[in-house]
């Protein structure tokens, strides 16, 4: 809920849009089933309730609501552009590994360094059972599955440590199944490239 | 005769055995529906014991009380019982009672195996709760994740308990799947039409349905993952060529389906109870059939939303989005077809229609979240947090419970005889809606702030702490609501006063016989010719018990009811009961062994065991039919029928139908999980693919034509051949597990061998089948009376051909094309 990140701050917009419609809706819900009682009875058409207000008006709604989805979730793609930064993240009970395809052979533990404001595409797997990946303030959320490789984009819009988090139930440790991003300046980034920074 | 002397030779006939005995040998469904109730409510308590653990260890953050082992042990345990301890059987208990009824029938199509399926549920259940009390209980989580919960992440028995007790359990959901579907199609009151049934049962009908599809991927998950840890088949382990993602498909083409068969039941209550409360009829019955039917289907469209952040490709999340939202759209057709019967009606405010007002609030919400989630980016951010957990509280609690709840005031006067006497139902419910809302509501809040679902404990300082305590305190407040609503009803069933029979004035047919329900339901059986027979004919209880309608001479001394055509009602032909017998109790007992020597790796166990079971089968079938035909019997009103014992389609082959459907589910979702990890699975192919050669692939041709010769026979000998068929295709396994002889090596070979054995066990079946059949003729039956039980034969043995040959290719494309 403190997005720190173009894609957290684009879920945190979508989510603010879906409590107001949801809220709305439900106003209306409420409002109808209140009338009821204040009514007198009679005859009430059937088309009215089922075709308009059953049929059409959620049709309506989650069309555009889907629309919106879609759109949204396109940008959150890991798409191709020409800064781009890959890591890896190797989840295990419990922790986590983290390597960098500009510093090859360098492997963190439970700290991953990325460059602030630049797109980070992280390589999720796991070695063991299923885990999740989790930086709440810099992005959703996508599983560590052994055998298979996720691909999921972050990016923090200024330096400074997030927490990450293991999101997926993994037994004994999950409480602190934990790590922390450090996000650097370019200055940083350049440092912990060279292996300055420990 | 009068109705006094009818009601007592009808007793005599239909009454359960008395005192202790009777628990056990009863077969009869008012019995075995109020034992499923009862039972499903001490697993709702136990359950709700439980999550009040949960929200203690969760009131304050850096909580000592429950270590992660036992935290872990109990939300598994919590979740596991309310899903399947709980909703199903509570279901099952409530459609069993009140459907014959409604449909103006007296019994269950299948009154022992209504027995074999409680029992079941008894005895699986508690192997649960053993587990729970001694401290071995399942701590995977209630959707039981592989790697995590199989031998890599549990190695101790805990997760066997799950995987061999749920399945257990899963016989009576589909024992009462079968059996409602086809008490539904063919037992209703003569005149019936399907466009007449009440809407409770076209709601039983497509829950059942679903039940019959839906259970089928969990059960093949189930024993795939317990045959890994048990014998180290490795379908999931991804370095011999398994996935941890196959499981999590066949779960939630399980787990999906589940959601809608634990609502559409509530929504059968609501319809049923809204419309009485109001004063009216309901608005839009044909809609509202149309609205179940769709959402039954299109809830097997979006099992990947509970995936999406598994690293589905993009495509893919899209159309299952667009499926999740789509789904609202039925559900909107019927939360607004039932506004609009309050609309039409005069809406009053007794205790059901409370709980259906605290349903409308609850599952609204509960029903937007759920869109929320569908959205796939948002559901990236919220998947595995508090907000899930809230969400899926408000729909399962406010979609399931809250109707349940007035469903049980509405029929308690059925239930008891008695009118609804006390006040505490009300401040039961004033402590449990808004302690509910109090717990689940600011969830939301806390799972947006980043509070994973399933910690043990928490940090101060992220801003939980309030929310947690204030969730704490109102669980507390809606589980002493809770117990009130439990002691309102013991003490309303105990000591109010004698009420009338229709108190609350409704149309269908359960309220058309004296309460509590005599033991036949209906001294005769109603002639019905209008969706709400009492509006119509206020007089027809009376009538009905003065033996004017069909069957109400007891003269017969036998246990009969009337089945119909499905579509117009007609009366079709006399239905003759088994009586009381202790048959399905022990029958259960002896299913329990043998899930027993599973659990605790007694294999000798087993085979006894399986050996046990078939012996009590044959006893079983053997006592259906009779050696010569009747003649067409009277029925009353005029009618003369025959009965089932003559008839081609007698009920056994009806249900037949349906457990193959059940069946043919389990063998497609078997294929599934074949092409998944073929195309899917990283450690593909596996080092060969079989070539068995010539041998099995002729073995299975000749067999499968002698066998598909003999069943169209139809004489003594066509009955010796077909077995010997399946025989020679059993043969064909053998060359087959040869050329494979290690199933652990690569999820290839276990694959192949749970094809095999899946065949022969269905070899096994068809030749007992035909061997019963050819005994009987040859022990002096007709040829009229062993018609139905051939085509029963013929229907399981052309069904095994069909599996044999998708076996044989199967197994022997990959090999050949390679």
């Amino acid at each position: 809920m403190h997005p720190a990140g173009p894609a957290a701050q684009v879920i945190s917009q979508l989510w603010w849009v879906l409590l107001a419609g949801a809220a709305a809706i439900f106003l209306f819900v409420a409002a109808l089933i209140a009338l009821a009682w204040r009514r007198p009875p009679g005859e009430t058409e059937e088309r009215r309730f089922v075709v308009w207000l059953g049929l059409a008006f959620p049709m309506t709604v989650l069309a555009a609501l889907l629309a919106y989805g879609l759109v949204v979730g396109e940008r959150l793609l890991p798409r191709a552009t020409p800064d781009l930064v890959r890591v890896q993240a190797e989840a295990r009970q419990w922790d986590w590994r983290f390597g960098y395809d500009d510093a090859p052979g360098r492997v963190t533990e439970n700290l991953l360094h990325i460059p602030a404001g630049r797109p980070v595409d992280v390589a999720i797997t796991s070695v063991d059972v299923v885990h999740g990946f989790w930086v709440p303030r810099l992005a959703g959320k996508l599983d560590a599955v052994p055998g298979h490789v996720n691909l999921l984009r972050i990016e923090a819009d200024s330096p400074g440590r997030y927490e990450g988090l293991g999101s997926e139930f993994n037994g004994a440790g999950y409480r602190d199944h934990r790590f922390t991003v450090i996000a650097h300046d370019a200055e940083g980034w350049r440092a912990f490239l060279r292996g300055e920074t420990p | 005769m009068n109705a006094l002397r009818r009601h007592r030779a009808l007793s005599r006939i239909w009454a359960s055995d008395p005192g202790l005995k009777g628990w056990f040998t009863t077969v009869n469904h008012t019995d075995l529906g109020r034992m499923f109730l009862f039972v499903a409510t001490v697993f709702f308590v136990i359950g709700g014991i439980l999550a009040m653990l949960i929200r203690a260890q969760l009131a304050s953050p850096r909580s000592a009380f429950l270590g992660p082992d036992h935290y872990n042990q109990i939300f598994t345990m919590h979740g596991t019982i309310m899903m399947f301890l709980f909703a199903i059987p509570f279901f099952e208990g409530l459609a069993v009672y009140l459907l014959p009824k409604m449909l103006g029938t007296r019994d269950l199509a299948f009154p022992r195996l209504t027995a074999y399926g409680f029992w079941c549920y008894v005895f699986g259940g508690s192997m649960m709760i053993f587990a729970l009390l001694a401290g071995i209980a399942p701590d995977s989580g209630w959707f039981m994740y592989p790697p995590l919960s199989s031998t890599i992440g549990a190695p101790g028995i805990n997760s066997d308990f799950w995987l061999i007790g749920i399945t257990f359990v899963e016989i009576s959901a589909i024992s009462a799947a079968v059996e409602i579907t086809v008490t539904v199609l063919r037992y209703r009151a003569p005149g019936m039409k399907l466009s007449q049934m009440p809407i409770f049962a076209w709601y039983a009908l497509v829950t059942a349905v679903m039940i019959l599809t839906g259970f089928p991927p969990l059960i093949l998950g189930s024993i795939l993952l317990e045959l890994e840890r048990a014998f180290g088949l490795p379908f999931f382990q991804v370095a011999q060529g398994g996935d941890a993602l196959l499981w999590q498909h066949l779960f939630w083409l399980f787990g999906h389906p589940e959601v809608y068969i634990i609502f559409l039941p509530a929504a059968g209550a609501i319809s049923t109870i809204l419309p009485v409360m109001a004063r009216t009829t309901l608005m839009g019955y044909g809609w509202i059939v149309a609205a179940a039917v769709s959402l039954g289907v299109l809830s097997f469209g979006l099992w990947v939303h509970h995936m999406f952040t598994t690293g589905i490709p993009h495509m893919g999340l899209a159309f299952f989005s667009a499926a999740s939202t789509l789904v609202a759209v039925p559900t909107a057709v019927q939360i607004f077809a039932w506004i609009g019967t309050l609309w039409k009606g005069r809406p009053s405010l007794h205790l059901p229609m409370l709980w259906l007002l605290a349903f409308f609030a609850t599952f609204v919400i509960g029903g937007l979240t759920g869109v929320m989630v569908a959205i796939v980016p948002f559901d990236w951010q919220a998947h595995d947090t508090y907000f899930i957990v809230a969400h899926l509280h408000y729909v399962l609690v406010g979609g399931f419970v809250f109707p349940m709840i007035a469903a049980l005031y509405y029929w308690m006067p059925h239930f008891t005889g008695r009118r609804t006497y006390f006040k505490l139902g009300n401040v039961a419910f004033w402590l449990v809606v808004p302690g509910f809302h109090g717990t689940f509501l600011a969830l939301h809040w806390a799972g947006l702030l980043g509070m994973r679902r399933r910690i043990d404990t928490y940090e101060s300082g992220q801003g939980w702490e309030v929310i947690n305590i204030i969730a704490s305190i109102s669980g507390f407040v809606m589980a002493i609501g809770f117990a009130l609503v439990l002691i309102d009803v013991v003490v309303n069933a105990v000591v109010a006063v004698r009420g009338s029979r229709d108190p609350w004035g409704a149309g269908t047919l359960d309220w058309a016989m004296p309460t509590p329900a005599a033991p036949y339901n209906f001294a005769s059986l109603a002639q019905v010719t209008s969706r709400d027979p009492l509006y119509e004919d206020p007089e027809l209880p009376v009538r009905l018990a003065r033996g004017e309608g069909y069957l109400g001479d007891p003269g017969r001394g036998r246990r009969e009811t009337l089945t119909v055509e499905i579509g117009t009602g007609a009366p079709r032909y006399i239905v003759v009961f088994p009586g009381n017998t202790a048959l399905p109790v022990l029958m259960s007992a002896i299913t329990g062994l043998f899930f027993l020597g599973m659990l605790i790796k007694a294999y000798w166990l087993v085979p006894i065991s399986a050996l046990g079971v078939t012996l009590c089968a044959l006893l079983w079938v053997w006592g259906l039919g009779r050696p010569a035909p009747e003649e067409a019997l009277p029925v009353g009103r005029g009618l003369s029928l025959h009965t089932a014992a003559e008839a081609a389609d007698p009920p056994g082959w009806w249900g037949s139908v349906f457990l193959l459907l059940a069946n043919g589910t389990f063998f497609g979702s078997l294929l599934f999980g074949y092409a998944f990890l073929f195309s899917i699975a990283p450690n593909w192919p596996p080092p060969a693919y079989l070539e068995p050669g010539a041998l099995p692939v002729v073995l299975v041709l000749a067999g499968a034509g002698l066998t598909f010769l003999g069943s169209r026979i139809g004489t003594v000998v066509g009955q010796g051949m077909a077995p010997v068929g399946l025989a020679l295709i059993a043969g064909a396994a053998l060359p087959v597990l040869s050329e494979s002889p290690d199933p652990t090596l690569h999820a290839y070979d276990a694959t192949v061998w749970v094809f095999v054995g899946y065949g022969l066990l269905h070899c096994l079946v068809g030749m007992l089948m035909w061997s019963v059949v050819m005994l009987r003729r040859l022990s002096g039956h007709s040829a009229d009376t062993t018609l139905g039980a051939m085509r029963i034969a013929r229907l399981w043995s052309d069904y095994t051909l069909l599996v044999a040959l998708l076996t044989a290719a199967a197994i022997g494309l990959p090999g050949v094309l390679t």
